[in-house]
């Protein structure tokens, strides 16, 4: 009984705070994390299949430098990735202005915290992207490359008509993994200062002194985020493979 | 080009690797113990079991470990009866600990999915032919299903460990200086965070590769019979890249 009573206890003061103000702070800060989780992917994408071409290059230093990428951002802490881009550059844009004198010797130009974090949380994510990118194009069939040459395609032609369509058909399963992952991802960059849901539930938590209440929340709506993208990727899988399916 | 700098951060943040090592090694021991327990739970058959670990990989699949830590290091200590309990509170106010639980549940979500699958692709043929054989239950999930399961999980477990590691650098955000916390130190003390971060990623890096080298290894080791015929084999690159 008396477990009860501080159970409602605790759901009254959990809906007091929520409705204080602190809903509408977490609902921005969904918002926020689901931004930094486009534009990163978004940037991945572009990184991706570059570094995807790269590793399956012709040239061996081309492959070198694909290989080295996938492996650097595969294996260090992402955190590291992000402390490396938010200080990283700070210094870089501190010691630009300071070298053109448009600033005194002890100020400091901050990087935005916004770009840095999109910009680590996108690189992270491209080295992930790459490696989906790459098994796509592998899992062409080799016969349609050749026939394309043999029609006289060119390299462009052969991309925009061949490669192109079957690669995004068959990377939409990894890319929602890594979609996932990047999701996860960005809550690490609340470390530098972008009001997405961790640093929001940070501050809840440190402010009104209910840490459990604003973490069991926070994972909560992350929980929600990712489950809600798993079933729109796998619609995006039967649209894209429509044609593929086999009758029953 | 600062050498002396280089060398000494690189010292510094060396120095704090065993701590890392630490976090690591018994992270992934508890995860391994409790994933071991999952995919047993989840194999047994019980509808209830079945739900159970569902909604365990579900969770901790599904949310970043940040907040994982954070609510087993902040949240957790909100209840009375943690801050007096003899035997939880040591644990759940000691930063280390709390990261070393935090780990261990995560990964054991990851991991007890690796199980099930490499149980699931246990040829079935094999099964049978033990069967055939008039082995026990146990006997021959002990000589037949686990070695094979094991090497089948090897690949997917050596991604998952090296996830781990990258895991252990969340350690800092606790206040324990293990090698980013260090790194981070530093990096407020002379304010030239790209040396130093670089310096601590050389060691992250060569700890990584060095790991999956290891299981790439072991990996090659536990599968003589799947290689092809000695006369063949320059053809074919030794060790597979994990990483």
């Amino acid at each position: 009984m008396e477990f009860l009573n501080s159970l409602l206890e605790q759901m009254s003061t959990a809906y007091d705070l929520l409705a204080a103000g602190w809903g509408v702070q977490l609902l921005w800060g969904i918002g926020w994390t689901l931004a930094v989780t486009s534009v990163s992917m978004v940037i991945g994408a572009v990184l991706g299949s570059l570094v995807a071409a790269a590793k399956l290059s012709h040239r061996a230093r081309l492959r070198f430098l694909g290989e080295s990428y996938t492996t650097v951002f595969r294996g260090e802490p992402e955190l590291l990735i992000i402390y490396l881009f938010y200080y990283g550059g700070t210094q870089v844009l501190t010691g630009v202005a300071r070298s053109t004198g448009s600033i005194g010797p002890t100020d400091i130009v901050n990087m935005p915290s916004f770009l840095g974090g999109v910009l680590a949380v996108g690189i992270i994510s491209g080295a992930y992207q790459a490696e989906v990118f790459r098994g796509s194009f592998l899992a062409i069939h080799r016969g349609e490359l050749e026939a394309a040459r043999a029609y006289g395609m060119s390299a462009w032609l052969r991309f925009r008509l061949v490669i192109m369509p079957q690669v995004l058909r068959l990377a939409v399963p990894g890319l929602g993994n890594v979609w996932q992952l990047t999701i996860k991802d960005s809550a690490l960059i609340s470390v530098t200062g972008v009001a997405e849901l961790m640093l929001t539930a940070n501050k809840a938590a440190r402010s009104t002194h209910h840490s459990l209440l604003f973490y069991t929340v926070a994972g909560i709506l992350y929980l929600v985020m990712t489950s809600i993208s798993t079933p729109i990727f796998d619609r995006a899988e039967r649209y894209t493979s429509r044609s593929f399916t086999r009758p029953k | 080009m600062d050498f002396d700098f280089y060398l000494s951060t690189m010292w510094s943040v060396l120095k704090a690797l065993p701590l890392t090592l630490e976090i690591w090694f018994f992270g992934i021991a508890f995860g391994l113990v409790i994933a071991t327990g999952l995919t047993w739970l989840r194999a047994s058959g019980y509808k209830s079991g079945e739900y159970f670990t569902r909604a365990y990989v579900f969770i901790f699949r599904g949310s970043p470990l940040l907040v994982q830590l954070y609510l087993i290091y902040f949240g957790l200590s909100q209840f009375d009866f943690v801050r007096h309990s003899p035997i939880l509170w040591p644990i759940l106010r000691d930063p280390m600990y709390c990261t070393i639980v935090a780990m261990a549940l995560n990964t054991a979500a990851y991991e007890s999915e690796i199980f099930r699958g490499a149980l699931r692709a246990v040829p079935v043929g094999q099964i049978e032919a033990a069967k055939a054989f008039g082995m026990s239950a146990f006997t021959r999930f002990r000589i037949v299903t686990l070695p094979i399961a094991l090497r089948l999980a090897l690949p997917a477990y050596s991604t998952e460990i090296i996830l781990m590691t990258k895991a252990t650098a969340l350690a800092s955000v606790v206040t324990i200086m293990e090698m980013m916390g260090t790194a981070q130190k530093i990096q407020h003390d002379t304010f030239r965070p790209i040396e130093v971060l670089t310096c601590a990623g050389v060691i992250y890096l060569l700890l990584n590769l060095s790991i999956a080298r290891l299981f790439a290894w072991v990996e090659y080791a536990l599968s003589p019979h799947l290689r092809p015929a000695p006369d063949r084999s320059q053809q074919i690159k030794p060790v597979p890249e994990v990483l």
